[in-house]
């Protein structure tokens, strides 16, 4: 019996509530609005001594523009980033889910989780939702048998690949890395490498665009996030002003409402002589 | 026609120099036809922070009074105010919560964050993707126009006055 003491704990994963009005509305000529895509190029490669990742930064919402600078690569583990193409919503929360599940299991067998367990958290999680939850994944990471890179695609099919591209721009991404990638690069050349695959979506994919993020993570230490690697688009100055004067917008009524600012002091208190 | 247009409304947030504006239409309409001019979309959840739930009206109210709800019952368990970004989380786990069955709003968030007063906005689309930019987000039925005015009126560090003249210019 729920009360107000103990009320009943809400069943836990999607809730289908509005499932029902919506599929009336959409019977009667008001079709349900589509969600953010990230029409994307990202990339991922195993080089000399671990993974980079990279990912373009535009997000849009049918032709337009909506983020310029987003973040596609997203944190699952100290030694595991994925980036994300798909639908943008998706991809930020089968992230963020799958990030959260290999820490409790970090913290359980206190080890470095491997990168195939987290292949196969999103495949699951991707497989259980027959390709609704429309996200594409570049997973890459390092572990004690060395660096990894999966695809996984929307419906929970999973590629191991040396190379990976994926989204709007991975033909254009793909042929960078068909022509230069090797075995056993360099980081500078595998930087360098991702850098003109990203460019190339960037460039010749109309889905992608802005700037390039880099992640390189080595079997050796720490992940380097490189947020902004290169701004592969730098914006024009503008070069007049349209400033409307102070004084234009003609005001009507205003309401000042003042804000209670919390001070915090600390007072030291010295201990009393003896 | 989308069901997002069906009642109509758009809101405009922008940051200024250690401030933030946020601007909203009043109109309650059917389609083409004006209902109301007094409904309001952008609602204060805290002392300097606002959301406006521009979309269908229906999902307005309703995710406003969720909003509200589950606000209380977090400042209860903490015993502090919520910060914009914690605020966005919330509002964005909500809607992810309803991913095949969306509300159909497309809400944007404008405050200061308590601890250091830095100028935070936020929208998100109807299943709660975040996107938080460095200028101004717009939403609501005009978006394509609201992005032209702001792109060509919006400067960086602008000054409290010289921000609400930008913001209004913009959505008049």
């Amino acid at each position: 019996m729920a009360s107000v003491l103990a009320p009943e704990i809400p069943a836990p994963g999607f809730s289908f509530e509005n499932c029902q009005r919506n599929a009336f509305l959409d019977q009667k000529g008001f079709p349900a609005p589509k969600a953010t895509k990230t029409g994307t190029t990202i990339v991922g490669i195993i080089y000399a001594d671990g993974v980079i990742l990279g990912a373009d930064t535009r997000a849009t919402e049918n032709t337009v523009v909506s983020d310029k600078n987003c973040q596609k690569i997203h944190y699952l583990a100290g030694n595991m980033y994925c980036c994300g193409a798909g639908t943008a919503a998706d991809t930020e929360m089968t992230t963020q889910t799958v990030a959260s599940q290999l820490e409790l299991q970090r913290l359980h067998t206190g080890r470095t989780v491997p990168v195939e367990t987290a292949a196969t958290l999103l495949k699951r999680m991707l497989f259980r939702y027959q390709g609704h939850i429309g996200a594409a994944l570049v997973l890459g990471g390092v572990d004690r048998s060395g660096p990894h890179i999966y695809c996984i695609y929307p419906h929970g099919s999973v590629d191991k690949l040396p190379y990976a591209t994926m989204g709007s721009g991975s033909l254009a991404a793909m042929a960078v890395f068909e022509a230069r990638w090797k075995p056993d690069m360099s980081e500078e050349e595998g930087k360098k490498l991702v850098r003109d695959a990203i460019a190339a979506g960037i460039f010749n994919d109309l889905g992608s665009g802005s700037n390039v993020d880099l992640c390189v993570i080595r079997t050796t230490g720490p992940a380097q996030y490189l947020r902004t690697y290169e701004e592969a688009n730098v914006k024009g100055k503008k070069q007049g002003s349209y400033r409307y004067p102070l004084g234009t917008t003609a005001v009507l009524r205003q309401r000042i409402i003042p804000l209670e600012v919390e001070a915090v002091s600390v007072r030291q208190v010295q201990p009393m002589d003896e | 026609m989308s069901i997002l247009a069906y009642n109509g409304g758009a809101v405009v947030a922008m940051k200024g120099k250690d401030c933030v504006a946020i601007a909203t239409d009043k109109r309650y309409g059917i389609q083409a036809q004006t209902i109301s001019s007094n409904f309001p979309k952008v609602f204060q959840m805290g002392p300097t922070l606002y959301v406006g739930l521009p979309g269908l009206a229906t999902d307005t109210q309703t995710v406003h009074q969720r909003l509200k709800f589950r606000m209380n019952l977090y400042e209860l368990k903490e015993n502090r105010i919520m910060r914009p970004k914690t605020f966005s989380a919330m509002l964005s786990n909500l809607l992810y919560e309803k991913r095949f069955g969306p509300y159909f709003i497309e809400p944007v968030v404008a405050g200061l964050d308590p601890l250091d007063n830095q100028p935070y906005v936020c929208n998100m689309d109807l299943i709660g993707c975040p996107n938080e930019p460095e200028d101004f987000v717009v939403s609501g039925t005009c978006t394509d126009q609201l992005y032209g005015m702001c792109e060509a009126l919006w400067e960086p560090d602008l000054k409290p006055d010289e921000l609400f003249e930008t913001i209004s210019q913009v959505f008049t």
